[in-house]
């Protein structure tokens, strides 16, 4: 027998989330059943902590960290964080939001050790620091590279050759 | 002409033979087009028949670099460094509109053209390009090979630092900095 599908904009987490958080969801929204929260970055560590070890919500696994350049939106950058729970099976999508050419989010490296190369590499990408990171190296781009590219104000065509003409 | 002119125009064509039909491959494959060169080196398209099947994974071995995927400027030293280190006479095929040309990645990552890095004997564009174009490809290095003076007495190929850069480049007869051949 065939499933029921789950109502698209059905919130089946966001009440126990609001409920685990409390002032510190700025907002939420859930779009066809992802559900997503965003939070204060100085927060997300607690945050974090919170959903990891909430046993109704279980989120063990951090499946991807990644920045987002919004220019000319204020406040600029976003680092979202996707969690996931294999046992209770089910997702979560938490935002923070930063701003200032240099921005600071607190790192989650002690969390979850896989955050280790996810933030080194938005580093690298959009230049978002990681707070409390013990190796906040550039991860893609090489020694000397200049700016980070995927910053919506690097130059497309900007090129920084280690050898060859700069074409 | 003397017997001298003779005798080595002979000896050109003996090692020329020699030289195409037993290419030692050295494939520097960075990314999609690996599989693509995996089927044409494999059996069904099977480059063994031109002598050029045989992958040595030391460059000192090899007489044709084949650079098989796109090339990054983090990679482009190591790329550099490979074609250095193999003997004389070497020659190199670009495979892939990625090697030719930088192909669709114009970005800050990317090289655009492995002939800015080092000479190129062959283009073989296409994203991958078809096993065929691939054996065209070599058929095409054979009759260069064929062609060229043995150079029993002298070297053949320019060193790595005679590359006209850029700034000279566009002085020359114009040339673009990439999609031709510097030789």
């Amino acid at each position: 027998m065939a499933k029921t599908p789950v109502p698209p904009s059905e919130e089946r987490l966001l009440p126990r989330v609001r409920a685990l958080l409390g002032g510190r969801v700025l907002d939420s929204h859930c779009h066809r059943g992802d559900e997503t929260i965003i939070v204060p970055a100085e927060s997300i560590q607690d945050v974090m902590r919170a959903l990891h070890d909430d046993e109704e919500l279980d989120f063990e696994i951090l499946m991807d960290l990644c920045g987002v350049d919004h220019m000319p939106r204020r406040p600029r950058f976003e680092v979202v964080y996707h969690l996931c729970s294999y046992r209770k099976r089910h997702r979560l999508r938490v935002k923070v939001q930063v701003d200032g050419p240099e921005p600071v989010v607190p790192t989650l490296r002690d969390l979850w050790p896989g955050a280790d190369w996810f933030e080194r590499e938005v580093w690298d990408m959009y230049g978002i620091r990681f707070e409390g990171h013990p190796d906040l190296r550039r991860l893609l781009m090489y020694d000397g590279f200049e700016g980070h590219p995927l910053r919506k104000d690097y130059p497309v065509t900007r090129r920084q050759p280690l050898i060859g003409p700069r074409n | 002409m003397g017997i001298l002119d003779t005798l080595e125009s002979q000896v050109d064509a003996v090692v020329g033979w020699g030289r195409k039909y037993s290419l030692f491959v050295y494939p520097f494959v960075t990314a999609c087009c690996g599989m693509e060169y995996m089927a044409a080196s494999c059996a069904h398209y099977d480059t063994d028949r031109f002598g050029a099947a045989y992958p040595r994974f030391s460059p000192r071995q090899t007489d044709l670099l084949l650079v098989v995927g796109t090339i990054s400027h983090k990679l482009a030293p190591v790329l550099k460094r490979v074609y250095e280190q193999m003997a004389e006479p070497k020659w190199v095929i670009a495979f892939g509109v990625c090697t030719c040309t930088g192909g669709f990645y114009d970005n800050y990552a990317t090289v655009q053209g492995i002939d800015t890095i080092i000479p190129v004997d062959v283009y073989i564009p296409g994203c991958p390009p078809r096993p065929e174009m691939v054996i065209d490809g070599i058929m095409k290095l054979q009759d260069k090979i064929q062609r060229e003076k043995a150079g029993l007495l002298r070297r053949r190929t320019m060193s790595v630092a005679e590359i006209p850069s850029p700034d000279t480049l566009s002085t020359i007869g114009g040339l673009t900095p990439h999609g031709q051949s510097k030789r």
